[in-house]
């Protein structure tokens, strides 16, 4: 057995991703999509599967579901159906989930992923995608005296997010490390995001990924066993589940162990995997196309306007606000992450602002507030045009970044104009060259002690001399013009 | 009387609405010991809906069209607030909190409902011995079974206890208890009718339609149930034509079609087979075209429906589980076996048997072999009524290859049973109508059913074609008596 030093280990990695979309009801019903509310309240016969209810698609589910699709380069298919998955388990109302098997809406797509890693350059990469399909959500069990079914004296069931419209993403097995399996899941979020179909929370079960992971000795050698990785609820979970369970497989060959076909739980207070479920005897679904339903039919018509509605999509425009605005490539990411920030962003550079600047203050001082606040960009009332009167103010030496940065709490809190309000508190800045001049010969004149000392060689006195001038005018001395007048007055 | 004497007796106030519901429901109280055709008699309910009808014809409003209609409706379709079983102990105490599209048509057309009436357990059988509360018996015979698994629905009509009756037709349910009691009933085209509030046996092939005592009363009847429903995403939306309209229409030219192969059947008794070809002679002196065609897979239907239909019963049945409503076994030490032991329980034998067919034929490994071959097949059957309706109107066959057979004659061979319907099963993998109607009797006098198929929607034809016969040889001017039948 070879040691880890000359075995180069690769990982295999693909993602099935799980997204609510954000329709008001559900997928066959007009119950409620509502979350958080009293067990059992946003249900209806149909959600239960009393006897002689029929599912009826939601048609923007089937819309949001083709966005979707579309945003991740998938060829929507000409026949798409939905089937039966049959399996019991009480939180599953009818017993059966309808789902779609071999004919799912979409097929054969890709998104191009930026892995960025700490210590590491930053690359591009093109992850394929295999389907999207629809389907229902189930409910949810509440067992009481242990944290599974079994063992429990009782469970409560909630149907609550039974018949929520879900998408089910699956990758190609395309992922290499966990960093590249947490930024695919954050790129599929933010797409979602962008195109309105999903809030992507991972907190309240609106995205969920399982993971599907082995290794292998070299990146020619064939697949090794795959082990399914589940309950991980933020992207830095899918990373480390990742990273542990790579390590742990690598281990166990490096032993001359087997890797078993499992289900594994990531456990997120003791930071591991830990095996769930034997998948031996992968379970028998009997899949068969549900006859409630028929054909899902979309005319050309209808996909070509669902198409023209897409929004730029995040890489889209990562790449032009670097290339057209000549942002870094870390800034571009950074103001792409939510499309709130990223259309504020624009908004200001569209009134005037220049990037760059637009871009600081929005990543810096405009997040924290918005952060803090728990809010969006989109809630903000001092609006992208104050961003840039104000940005233009201060390029325009009109006031300076400090002032700036004084007044940014009033203009936040009422969105009032930049310009209005340095006027009536005076805030503009001193850049008459005379005025300065005149400042300057009396706070030399103030300090005699001081311009001897300068004068015979503490050069260092000068920015005492700064800090007096400041002091005087309120911080509204223009600095390049004050530290000019103030360096050939000083030197007499 | 038919519906629309019904209606003219009504508005000229020589009959009123309680009078008739009352003289139904006292026929049900002296019949229905016997015959076992009601699961429930709604009494109060029929003479406060008949009331009203009543009141509006004294305050001179209009009629709906079937105002005052005594009616029966087989109890695997949904009634709000009234109990609906599916003859299961599984749904026992079932109150569905919400009305089948067709009920609440029946509503809205001014029917008065009299009761549910009974059937094979969930629709699964031949001859309503199924039920988990008893068995149905024949007017005609009550030696006999009234078929199934409407048949509940079929004896109500046929001994008078109602004017019509709902059934549901998944291989025959509705044609052929009509069949073996003497009364009309119709399957319309897959969707053409709504499944909404219909317990589902299999979902594809199932379909609502009506048993009436005679073709303008199942012409009334599909009138106000046919139609576009968005509960039902199978149903179809597509206008539905006026049904008694053309009725007197002439056939005369209509092609209409012997299926070979049915007539050539080793098990068609001589006496079915003598009286419907009798009737397509009857037909042809009405100026019908009469040939004989082929539909080469028509024999492999029983084959094909007793795959795809416990397929999908498999399914629709699987969330009978004792968690969210009908039967639960009692203290089952945890939730596998409380769900194995309620089903165990709840349902009865033919209903589990037809559901470990289902799950056979649906398991891998056998899905290709089984399921997905039926599947193959129904295309075929339907490629075969395609063809034939390119060479002919209307297709004929007998409905039944017997008359009502004995109660318990199949206990110990369901597969025998099976081949009763082998003749309704393959217009509902066609997903085409088809009507049965009296036409004649047996030496020992019991009725015998003529079955007409018709293409996709053509139910104006069909119906046209079965009045004009009905008309021509008033079969029914015999009606079923004996000792317990005033």
């Amino acid at each position: 057995m070879s040691s880890t030093t000359d075995t180069a280990w690769e990982a295999v990695i693909g993602l099935e991703t799980h997204v609510q979309l954000g329709t008001n009801s559900k997928i066959f019903t007009n119950a409620s999509t509502a979350f958080g509310d009293e067990p059992n309240t946003h249900i209806d016969p149909i959600v239960c599967g009393l006897p002689g209810t029929l599912p009826v698609l939601n048609q923007k589910v089937l819309e949001y579901a083709v966005k979707a699709a579309m945003a991740l380069n998938l060829t929507i298919a000409q026949h798409s159906k939905f089937d039966r998955k049959q399996y019991f388990y009480p939180d599953l109302p009818k017993n059966y989930q309808i789902s779609q098997f071999d004919e799912p809406i979409a097929e054969e797509g890709w998104i191009e992923i930026e892995v960025v890693e700490k210590g590491q350059e930053t690359y591009l990469k093109k992850i394929g995608i295999e389907r999207l399909h629809m389907e229902e959500d189930a409910g949810k069990l509440v067992h009481a005296g242990s944290d599974r079914l079994a063992g429990s004296k009782y469970s409560l069931v909630d149907y609550n997010r039974a018949g929520v419209a879900l998408a089910e993403i699956v990758s190609k097995p395309d992922l290499r490390t966990g960093r590249e399996a947490a930024e695919y899941a954050s790129e599929i979020r933010r797409i979602m995001r962008y195109l309105g179909v999903s809030d992507g929370n991972m907190q309240e079960g609106s995205l969920r990924c399982d993971v599907n992971i082995s290794v292998r000795p070299s990146s020619e050698a064939p697949f090794g066993t795959k082990v399914e990785i589940k309950n991980m609820n933020s992207f830095s979970a899918i990373q480390k589940a990742c990273e542990y369970e790579i390590g742990r497989q690598i281990k166990a060959y490096e032993a001359g162990e087997a890797v078993i076909q499992e289900t594994r739980l990531w456990d997120e207070s003791k930071q591991l995997t830990k095996s769930m479920r034997s998948k031996e005897g992968s379970s028998d679904y009997r899949y068969f196309p549900d006859p409630d339903l028929g054909p899902i039919e979309i005319t050309e018509k209808i996909k070509e306007n669902w198409r023209n509605q897409l929004p730029e999509l995040p890489s889209a425009k990562r790449h032009r606000f670097s290339k057209e605005l000549g942002l870094s490539a870390y800034d571009a990411r950074v103001l792409t992450d939510e499309l709130n920030m990223a259309e504020y962003f624009e908004a200001a550079v569209e009134a005037g602002a220049d990037a760059k600047s637009a871009s600081n203050w929005i990543t810096g001082d405009l997040s924290a507030y918005v952060n803090s606040k728990r809010l969006s960009f989109s809630d903000l009332c001092f609006q992208p045009a104050g961003l840039a009167e104000m940005i233009n103010l201060i390029n325009k030496g009109k006031i300076s970044g400090k002032i700036a940065k004084d007044i940014l709490p009033e203009l936040l809190l009422s969105g009032a104009s930049p310009k209005k309000i340095v006027e009536e508190k005076g805030l503009g800045m001193i850049s008459d060259p005379e005025e300065i001049t005149k400042i300057i010969i009396q706070l030399l004149e103030s300090y005699p002690k001081e311009v001897e000392s300068f004068r015979s060689g503490k050069y260092k006195l000068q920015g005492f001399f700064v800090g007096q001038l400041m002091k005087q005018t309120g911080g509204k001395a223009d600095p390049k013009l004050a530290n000019k007048i103030l360096a050939e007055k000083l030197k007499g | 009387m038919a519906i629309a004497e019904w209606r003219r007796q009504l508005s000229l106030g020589k009959v009123s609405a309680r009078e008739l519901t009352q003289e139904k429901l006292s026929r049900i109280k002296d019949l229905d010991q016997t015959l076992h055709s009601f699961l429930e008699v709604t009494s109060d309910r029929a003479l406060a809906d008949a009331d009203r009808i009543d009141e509006a014809r004294a305050a001179g409003q209009e009629l709906p069209p079937l105002a005052g209609i005594p009616f029966a409706i087989k109890d695997n379709l949904c009634t709000r607030g009234i109990k609906t079983t599916c003859a299961s102990r599984m749904l026992a105490d079932f109150l569905p909190p919400y009305e089948s599209t067709v009920s609440q048509r029946l509503w809205n057309s001014g029917a008065v409902l009299l009761g549910k009436t009974n059937l094979d357990e969930f629709a699964m059988g031949s001859s309503t011995e199924t039920s988990a509360f008893g068995s149905t018996l024949n007017p005609w015979n009550i030696k006999k079974v009234p078929g199934g698994s409407s048949g509940g629905s079929a004896a109500a009509v046929a001994s008078g206890q109602c004017m019509a009756a709902l059934g549901s037709d998944t291989g025959g349910s509705i044609r052929q208890p009509a069949s073996f009691c003497g009364v009309v009933g119709l399957k319309p085209t897959y969707g053409r009718v709504s499944r909404w509030g219909l317990i589902a046996f299999a979902s594809s092939l199932d379909q609502v339609g009506p048993f009436t005592s005679s073709v303008s009363d199942a012409a009334e009847v599909l009138q106000v149930i046919a139609g576009s429903d968005p509960k039902d995403s199978t149903c179809l939306n597509i206008p539905v034509p006026n049904y008694s309209d053309s009725l007197n229409d002439s056939i005369s030219g209509l092609r209409i079609g012997l299926i070979k192969e049915c007539f050539d059947q080793e098990g068609l008794s001589k006496s079915v087979k003598d009286s419907v070809l009798e009737a397509a002679n009857c037909l042809e002196t009405l100026g019908a075209e009469l040939t004989e065609v082929s539909c080469p897979r028509f024999n492999d239907g029983i084959a094909t429906y007793y795959v795809i239909a416990p397929s999908e019963a498999s399914a629709n049945l699987a969330r009978y589980d004792g968690v969210k409503y009908g039967y639960r076994s009692e203290a089952s030490e945890d939730l596998a076996i409380m769900t194995a032991r309620s089903r165990a329980e709840g349902f009865g034998s033919e209903v589990q048997r037809r559901i470990l067919i289902g799950t056979y034929a649906l398991s891998a490994g056998y899905v290709d072999a089984y399921y997905r071959k039926a599947q193959q097949v129904r295309t075929l059957i339907r490629r075969d009524f395609e063809a034939a309706f390119t060479k002919v109107d209307i297709l004929l066959t007998p409905t039944a290859p017997t008359t009502a057979f004995s109660a318990g004659a199949h206990a110990d061979d369901p597969l025998s049973m099976y081949l009763s319907d082998l003749l309704t099963i393959p217009a509902n993998l066609a997903g085409i109508p088809a009507i049965s109607l009296p036409c004649g009797f047996d030496q020992t006098g019991l009725p015998i059913g003529l079955q007409l198929i018709g293409n996709v929607l053509d139910e104006q034809r069909l119906l046209r074609v079965a009045y004009q016969y009905e008309k021509a040889v008033n079969v029914m001017g015999s009606s079923p008596s004996g000792e317990f039948i005033p």
